[in-house]
């Protein structure tokens, strides 16, 4: 119990230390509002790819579709806190454009979740272009041209509050009774339903989660870059997203983090090299993926690869 | 304790199981014994839920289950080791276990039966951190029969555990098999090693492209001359 306490103090300390120190180098100038808007990605990014790694990585289920639910929360959030205008319209727009996402992900999920491997990619692909395609075409979004100043309520606080927030959330999702659940479906679906496992109970559930946090994680764009149109949750917003967590590794959710930081900052080194950026974004895609075909951490956290470290420190004592 | 009668299971047209009826008592080791494609894991699928039949009953302890989910089967005590084992690979030994006692809450009885699953196999016990995909076959099959004794099962379902296994660990997941039953929990057992099978099964049944086609005392049938030309590579 102590370890456990003391291994959360850890957690906490270096949380708040992470912050304190954006937070000085912002206010020092170091960091520039350039450097602002990669932090804001790098934050949006790990939502989407820890919500996604909760689908995908965890619970086996190949989505295509995780732009889909971005773009649900992100015009649900933009609506409401363009109507009521205050922080608290911009907090209740989140909550509201995540519960909407997950809501869609519950409706899609319960007939798509019987399908397997690339079908369920397939029609999870077909319901991200459906959303889009109806956002098109609705007044209320202003159909192609989109929307225009949205309140920029979202700031390095808040975005870094929800990042946390989903990080630890999913964490611990994954860390009960109906997170193993979910590995187990990952690991062998027969297996798991035999052992009493409602496997498409839990699919549903994971699916639903997912799309709740991709959701918070529009509403956090929204807010941010307050202008949305259609055309930015397209099919390759969601194979972006998967490229951050297969590079990252299927099933860790640091290595969701590490790559979604990593992919962030290779972007903005290579902005300076505008005709060869997306040449050497995808070459180095690929140089990983042949030098590390299960991801920068494998299905391991960073906690694991650490107290491996600390084990044979002991074991050298004895 | 578990009476299937009339079952009969289609995949598309093919009728893969027709019309089987058959009986397992409280307390036996009841056999399954038949070739390749002869229907015996869609059987024990059909009895786990599974597979859903297209016509006849499943009765357990006189309640019509047929039309029960696989999850709600194993909340009445049935419970199945799936052919070639399937264990759960990227998770340790314990956690296997684990998941084995999904539906139960009891953190106690959970913990104690873990305990007794390490004392009837020690080499888990000291493994029990060890992924399971890293086991060797012998164990990771003792670990699918432990994970399927979990859930506490007064039936277990045991697809074809010799499967893949050296002469010596099957008699070895055999005699496991036996100390079982004599704790309690009655078995029904699909094999195609039919000689282990026989000898060590209270009653048999010989299935054969979709129906069952001869039952009787597990020893006798041993002796029988079609059984011993069929399946014992008798003359």
């Amino acid at each position: 119990m102590r370890a456990l306490t003391k291994k959360n103090l850890l957690i906490l300390s270096s949380i708040i230390l992470t912050f304190a120190l954006v937070q000085v180098l912002f206010m020092v100038g170091i960091l520039n509002s350039f450097y602002e808007i990669t932090i804001a990605t790098i934050c949006i990014n790990i939502i989407l790819a820890v919500s996604l790694n909760l689908v995908t990585g965890f619970t086996g289920q190949f989505s295509l579709g995780h732009a889909g639910f971005m773009s649900i929360g992100a015009y649900v959030c933009a609506i409401i806190s363009m109507r009521m205008g205050s922080v608290g319209g911009f907090i209740f727009g989140m909550l509201a454009g995540a519960l909407a996402a997950a809501f869609v992900g519950v409706l899609i999920g319960i007939p798509t979740l019987r399908l397997k491997g690339d079908y369920l990619a397939i029609a999870t692909l077909g319901m991200a272009e459906i959303v889009r395609v109806v956002f098109l075409n609705l007044e209320i979004t202003n159909g192609a041209a989109g929307l225009n100043g949205i309140p920029r309520y979202a700031n390095w606080l808040w975005l870094f509050l929800f990042t946390v927030l989903a990080v630890v959330l999913i964490n611990n999702f994954i860390k009960s009774s109906p997170g193993r659940a979910c590995i187990a479906i990952r690991e062998d679906e027969i297996a798991a339903e035999s052992m009493g496992i409602n496997t498409t109970k839990y699919k549903v559930i994971a699916f639903a989660i997912g799309a709740f946090f991709a959701g918070l994680a529009g509403g956090l764009y929204s807010s941010y870059f307050y202008f949305l149109k259609p055309d930015l949750f397209g099919f390759m917003k969601s194979v972006d997203i998967l490229v951050i967590v297969v590079l990252g590794g299927l099933g860790s959710l640091t290595g969701s983090v590490i790559a979604a930081i990593l992919l962030a900052l290779i972007t903005t080194f290579l902005q300076s090299f505008t005709a060869v950026r997306m040449i050497v974004y995808a070459a180095l895609l690929v140089l990983i993926m042949i030098f590390r075909p299960q991801g920068l951490m494998g299905s391991k956290e960073i906690n694991d690869i650490l107290k491996f470290r600390f084990r044979n420190k002991d074991e050298k004592i004895e | 304790m578990l009476e299937i009668k009339n079952l009969s299971v289609h995949y598309g047209v093919i009728h893969a199981l027709k019309d089987i009826t058959l009986t397992v008592n409280t307390g036996e080791i009841v056999t399954l014994i038949g070739a390749n494609g002869a229907g015996k894991t869609t059987t024990l699928r059909t009895i786990s839920g599974l597979i859903k039949p297209t016509s006849g009953e499943i009765m357990l302890e006189g309640k019509n289950i047929t039309s029960l989910s696989a999850p709600q089967r194993v909340e009445l005590g049935i419970s199945q080791v799936p052919e070639g084992r399937r264990i759960f690979p990227e998770m340790s030994v314990f956690e296997n276990l684990e998941l084995g006692a999904f539906l139960r809450n009891d953190k106690k009885g959970i913990k104690q039966d873990i305990d007794m699953v390490f004392d009837q196999f020690p080499i888990l016990g000291d493994r029990r951190k060890q992924m399971a995909g890293t086991l060797s076959g012998g164990e990771q099959q003792m670990l699918a029969i432990g994970r399927g004794l979990m859930s506490k099962p007064r039936i277990l379902l045991l697809d074809e555990p010799s499967m893949g296994l050296a002469p010596l660990l099957v008699r070895e997941i055999f005699k496991i098999i036996q100390e079982i039953n004599q704790s309690g929990t009655t078995i029904l057992l699909v094999e195609q090693n039919a000689s282990m099978a026989l000898s060590i099964a209270h009653r048999a049944y010989v299935l054969e492209t979709g129906s069952i086609v001869l039952s009787g005392q597990g020893k006798e049938l041993a002796k029988s001359s079609d059984i011993q030309k069929a399946y014992l590579g008798g003359e």
